[in-house]
């Protein structure tokens, strides 16, 4: 996307300003700040200039945020007094090598709508912050985009960073090739090239990078925005044996029958339960969500967006194709995976890549893999089920490009054949069925509420330990659904609850919000403190 | 072998007379040094003078040449004493290290130094980590100038004025048998600029030459009674020489009109930031040139009083731009003024922020403040009475979204997998009192790992752990580095804790390097360094000082292997001190090692793995558990196009290293099976070529039987 706004022609001239021209650029460690900055100063010098810069690398430089700060005027023969470090309201250009970055130097106040022009790379890059939330923690960039924009007197932004990584270099030669196709610069494009030529290192691919971001600078405009917008994927009918295509179609011609409203979804939900198991168990999801369809019908669903066939089309799909090692074997022997992934990690096609997968089966696991009467005996004998958990539980890691390893993962995924008599599937079906007769039954009373039963699925993921930790939040959870169900909020509060439980991993802030439901509809006295909640 | 290399630059030290150098503000000062005929030089890393320390460490063979001789010293208390080489002997030496820190930590030798005075210049360079960007606490070296009585220069932040005060400074450490302070700020370390050059010149008498003549005269000893007279010597002789040289050399500098109801006083590295803020009030133009008259301090420490007063004479008012707190130099003049009668009213503090940086925004709006009270007239209508607040608009919806960005471990950092152990014997053990030293472990302190509650000074975090150590229910943890270690902690952390039987564990993270400086060998680096000695383990000298319960880990990405350790050292019965050895390469380093070597094997046509994690995102679930124990940069969550799925899943880019933590972790925690290792073998052998080709045949073959079975959705159809 190439984002740029230009209120009026003049931006598009060289800064004049007070004879100095004052850039700072904002990076985080190991961006490759400090190369563009020498690039800068090169640029300048050839192009007769006299420049200063400074940075404060430090520990700072270790991945966090990182401000060079360059000031250059005409070279005379009296040496200038330039500033140390960039003030607010008096920097004319900001180069930003990541889209929060950008925002950090509006906050900062280093971009004026009457003066800066701002540079920024638009992609992200994500801050630890963002990355260990248990849920979706991803800031906002949209609206960031939006702020940064309408701050500068002029912005061009793209995601240089894709162009650099195509160019197979760092991300600071596509900033330095946008920095001088804005033209933010009074500087020929020669002395852009040949300061980068003068580094000396990696020079071919900085300049395919520099030469692509300077072409989409000089050009930016909204155009360039509509070509790079995603085109969304049509859905394709599956290949495979005939017979099984002629069901297939047979069972999504009953999907298409469902509200518009509902139909990409279950779409969806059915290529993920069918590709998880077979065609009969996509006729399970589709009579699951028929009875799901009957009861939001009986309940006003129709004036409400289907709201409770939305939940359970997504929602449904994902409990029936649970993570159980059947899948993941599958998943891990598939065909199309192995050049997947010597795409991903750029292998040449001379190279020989080889695989590690890191599997750590417990006893559990294995329990739930046997035939359900015999993992429920074992499971029954304390004893006998430590040992299975000593014999088993242990690290492996298993080279899944070998041919010993494939074919025991191979096998493991043939055991799908058998998945229905296996004691992991009768518990997830046997939970899957509680679950939606509940929110079902729910619908009748509270509608609202129903959905955001239904919603709480997203709680139980992952595997093993985390998957126990998702299993016993989402009991928690629900187990608020009888204080709930009568309260016109109840729907409401259902959803804070399932927030809270995916804020932190130890779910400390759900044990709050639990305790605050309890409060005011434990035994229905409390109304004081129900006010106070809110 | 440092992380950055200035092989390059070092050239630059050769430039002989009236030849021009560009370069950084660093580099400037050893050039300087060598112009001026040092005879000794040597210093320790930390930002910002740890580039200073490299340049130096690369610049070995242009010092031999000229006689000079470099040490890398023990720690900044090394440093200041090898300073004793200038109390009998007519050498010139030079220390440079981090301040306030390192000062501290040399000020035991600084005043020993100070007090006996010297006979050789003696420079010590400070580098003040003061501001943003600082890793330490926000501290001035100035007390420590004023303390010892030792001359304090401050030089206006451009590269002339930076090799003119190292140039003044040993001049007047001459001149005053005082050793002199040069304070040079984070930024001017950083600045790029130019200056021109004179010829190096060669020690009139070099350590070598002098250790055939020893000398020793006894008044200079600090011993009782010469201690004594010290004292006197300091305030009756050295003090007012110092300021009859500081007057008759003009070391300080006045700027604009003679005449005028107000001026500003300020510290020379505070001009460039006075200039432009009267260059924004429209008070001083591109080269300076200032209608406010101003008296720069390019030495803060002595003041010279009749230069003072002069300044002052027929002013209202004065203001002083003194960076930092207490505001020791406006006390000092308005002390001085007082006592001398005059009327000039003096301002600072209340006009500029007692305690922070002064950024260009807060020296904007000080200069601002106090020429609009006291002298009107010099401003423009805008300025005088501004119709709307200064600065621009702020955004704060946007501080609600953009994350901090603090800084962290790098990406693939050994240490990464040790705090991730840690957070699992946490789940297992409970939560312990942990004691942080100085280094790149401090970052274990942030999310996502949040372990360390204090960090007291280099090589001291076992010690401070000290009163933990007296045995308890649940045994405390101290995490110190390989740097931490050799500056000061195998005795006062390690040796003592045996002393006094410590019941705890001391976790000794052992890099290679002192890696949070910038990568300088240590004792125990493994690096074949040609001028210094190396390769002696750390583990030698901690059994050496009666430690029995050590562990070596030498290879920390064994997750498993790290927290079983741990847990047997929080649990054995052993007495005394539980020290756990966990040593990797730090990653960085590694990288700039090994890259270049790999690209010449590749280039060879010789075999080459390189290995990289990967992420099956049908497999992870996106709960992130694994971020939890990571926070590794190429590890990061990518929203997927599929709206079955409400969370980002994990993802691994291309800057991926390969390092292990990923999988390790998701190992030892029983995380999830997403993860997998690609080793990408490039020019493989020729049976390795043959072997995969038989595989693929056979994996494919069986991948075909079952995909013609069964239905085939867009995503996992073969390209």
């Amino acid at each position: 996307m190439t984002l740029a706004t230009e209120p009026d022609a003049a931006a598009a001239t060289p800064v004049a300003g007070p004879h100095i021209i004052k850039l700072a650029i904002l990076a985080v460690g190991g961006q490759g700040g400090g190369v563009l900055s020498d690039w800068i100063v090169q640029a300048a010098e050839q192009s007769g200039y006299a420049v200063q810069t400074t940075s404060v690398p430090g520990v700072a430089q270790r991945t966090g945020a990182t401000i060079y700060s360059i000031e250059m005027t005409p070279r005379t023969e009296r040496l200038p007094v330039l500033a140390l470090m960039p003030s607010p309201g008096d920097v004319d250009i900001v180069v930003a090598a990541e889209l929060m970055e950008a925002g950090r130097a509006v906050m900062r106040g280093l971009v004026t709508p009457e003066r800066t022009t701002l540079i920024a790379s638009t992609h992200r890059m994500l801050a630890v912050s963002e990355k260990i939330v248990a849920g979706n923690g991803i800031a906002d960039g949209e609206a960031v985009l939006a702020t940064v924009r309408s701050a500068a007197r002029r912005f061009v932004g793209f995601d240089m960073d894709r162009i650099a990584a195509e160019a197979g270099t760092m991300i600071s030669a596509s900033l330095f090739g946008a920095l001088a196709g804005c033209g933010a610069l009074p500087f020929e494009r020669a002395a852009f090239e040949n300061a980068i030529r003068k580094g000396g290192r990696g020079v071919e691919a900085s300049l395919a990078a520099f030469a692509r971001a300077y072409d989409r600078a000089r050009h930016a405009d909204a155009a360039d925005a509509a070509a790079e917008a995603p085109a969304s994927p049509e859905r394709r009918a599956p290949s495979g044996p005939q017979a099984l295509v002629a069901r297939w179609q047979a069972l999504a011609a009953r999907a298409a029958a469902f509200p518009p409203a509902v139909c990409d979804m279950t779409m969806r939900g059915l290529e993920k339960v069918v590709d998880f198991q077979d065609l009969a168990y996509g006729e399970e999801y589709l009579d699951r969500l028929d009875a799901v369809l009957r009861v939001d019908g009986e309940t006003g669903g129709a004036a409400r967006d289907w709201a409770l066939s939305m939940a359970a089309a997504k929602h449904v799909a994902n409990a029936m194709a649970y993570d159980d090692v059947i899948r993941v074997a599958d998943r891990k022997t598939r065909a199309a995976r192995f050049a997947r992934i010597a795409r991903e990690v750029e292998a040449p096609a001379d190279a020989v890549v080889q695989l590690t997968e890191y599997m750590h089966p417990r006893g559990a696991e294995v329990c739930s893999m046997l035939p359900a009467e015999l993992g429920r005996a074992i499971e029954a004998r304390p004893r006998l089920f430590a040992l299975l958990d000593r014999v088993v539980n242990r690290g492996r890691r298993v080279r899944s490009d070998s041919l010993v390893w494939f074919t025991v993962l191979f096998g493991l995924a043939g055991l799908r054949r058998w998945r229905r008599r296996l004691l992991r599937h009768q518990r997830e079906v046997a939970h899957v069925d509680e679950w939606l007769a509940g929110a079902l039954a729910t619908a009748r009373r509270n509608y609202p509420l129903a959905v955001e039963i239904v919603l709480c699925r997203r709680l139980i993921k992952g595997y093993s330990d985390t998957h126990e930790r998702g299993l016993s939040k989402f009991d928690r959870v629900l187990g608020a659904v009888p204080l709930l169900v009568a309260r016109e909020d109840g729907a409401d509060w259902l959803r804070r609850l399932r927030e809270a439980a995916l804020k932190d991993e130890a779910g400390s802030a759900l044990d709050g919000a639990l305790r605050t439901v309890h409060s005011f509809a434990g035994d229905g006295a409390a109304l004081a403190a129900e006010e106070k909640a809110d | 072998m440092a992380e950055r290399s200035f092989a390059k630059e070092v050239e630059k030290l050769r430039l002989g007379d009236g030849e021009t150098f560009h370069g950084e503000g660093i580099l400037a000062i050893t050039k300087a040094l060598l112009q001026c005929g040092v005879g000794y030089v040597g210093g320790y890393q930390g930002a910002p003078i740890s580039h200073l320390m490299d340049v130096l460490a690369d610049a070995q063979d242009i010092l031999a040449e000229l006689g000079v001789r470099y040490e890398a010293n023990a720690s900044e208390a090394a440093a200041a004493a090898m300073l004793a080489a200038s109390v009998h002997y007519p050498i010139r030496g030079a220390v440079a290290f981090k301040s306030t820190v390192g000062t501290n930590v040399a000020s035991d030798a600084l005043a020993n130094l100070a007090s006996g005075g010297v006979t050789g210049g003696a420079l010590v360079i400070v580098g003040e980590d003061y501001g943003e960007g600082s890793s330490i606490m926000q501290e001035r070296s100035h007390a420590f100038a004023m303390k010892s009585q030792i001359w304090l220069l401050d030089p206006r932040p451009n590269l002339p004025s930076i090799v003119k005060a190292v140039e003044d400074g040993f001049a007047l450490s001459e001149a005053t048998n005082t050793p002199v302070m040069l304070e040079v700020r984070i930024r001017a370390c950083h600045l790029y600029g130019a200056f021109e050059t004179k010829a190096n010149r060669r020690p009139p008498l070099t350590v070598r030459e002098a250790l055939d003549n020893p000398r020793r005269q006894t008044d200079r000893i600090v011993l009782p009674p010469a201690a004594f007279a010290h004292e006197q010597e300091k305030i009756a002789t050295r003090w007012p020489a110092a300021q009859a040289f500081i007057k008759e050399h003009g070391l300080n500098e006045v700027f604009g009109p003679s005449a005028g109801r107000v001026g500003i006083i300020l510290q020379g590295g505070m001009y460039n930031s006075v200039v432009r803020a009267l260059q924004r009030l429209g008070l001083a133009d591109l080269h300076g040139d200032t209608q406010v008259p101003l008296y720069v301090l390019n030495v803060t420490y002595p003041l010279v009083d009749d230069e003072i007063a002069a300044f002052c004479q027929d002013k209202d008012a004065v203001l002083v731009v003194e960076e930092g707190q207490p505001n020791y130099i406006e006390q000092a003049i308005g002390a001085m003024l007082h006592a001398g009668g005059g009327t000039t009213r003096v301002f600072g503090k209340t006009m500029l922020p007692m305690a922070g940086e002064y950024t260009g925004q807060v020296m904007l709006e000080g200069v601002g403040r106090f020429l609009r009270a006291h002298d009107p007239e010099m401003l423009a209508p805008e300025h005088r009475a501004p119709n709307r607040p200064r600065g621009p608009q702020p955004a704060p919806e946007l501080a609600e979204i953009v994350p901090q960005r603090p800084p962290g471990f790098c990406t693939g950092c050994p240490e990464r997998p040790i705090f991730a152990a840690m957070k699992l014997v946490e789940k297992e053990h409970g939560k312990r009192q942990v004691a942080a030293d100085i280094g790149c472990h401090l970052f274990s302190i942030l999310p996502p790992f949040e372990i360390g509650g204090t960090t007291m000074g280099y090589g001291l975090g076992p010690a401070s752990n000290a009163a933990f150590h007296g045995g308890g229910g649940k045994r405390p943890i101290s995490i110190i580095g390989d740097g931490g270690f050799w500056h000061n902690g195998l005795a006062s952390s390690v040796g003592n804790a045996v002393y006094n039987e410590a019941d705890g564990v001391i976790l000794i993270v052992d890099n290679y390097y002192s890696a949070a400086t910038g990568g300088q060998d240590v004792l125990s680096s493994r690096a074949e360094n040609r001028s210094k000695s190396t390769n002696h383990p750390i583990a030698d000298a901690v059994r050496g000082v009666g430690v029995k319960w050590v562990r070596q880990i030498d290879r920390t990405y064994d997750v498993g292997r790290m927290r079983d350790t741990l847990a047997e050292a929080l649990t054995t019965p052993e007495k005394g001190p539980k020290v756990i050895v966990a040593a990797s390469e730090c990653m960085l380093n590694r990288q700039r090692r090994e890259k270049p070597l790999m690209a010449a094997a590749l280039k060879d046509g010789k075999r080459v793995v390189k290995p990289r994690f990967g992420v099956d995102e049908d497999v992870c679930t996106g709960d992130h558990a694994c971020m939890r124990l990571s926070g590794c940069p190429s590890l990061s969550v990518k929203t997927l196009d599929d709206p079955l799925r409400d969370d980002p899943v994990a993802a691994i880019d291309q800057s991926c290293v390969g390092c292990g933590n990923c999988g390790e972790v998701a190992d030892a925690a029983v995380l999830c099976p997403s993860f997998y290792r690609a080793d990408v073998i490039r020019n493989p052998t020729r049976l390795e070529r043959a072997m995969t080709r038989l595989r693929q045949r056979a994996t494919r073959a069986l991948a075909g039987w079952r995909q013609r079975r069964r239905l085939t959705f867009a995503g996992d159809a073969v390209a």
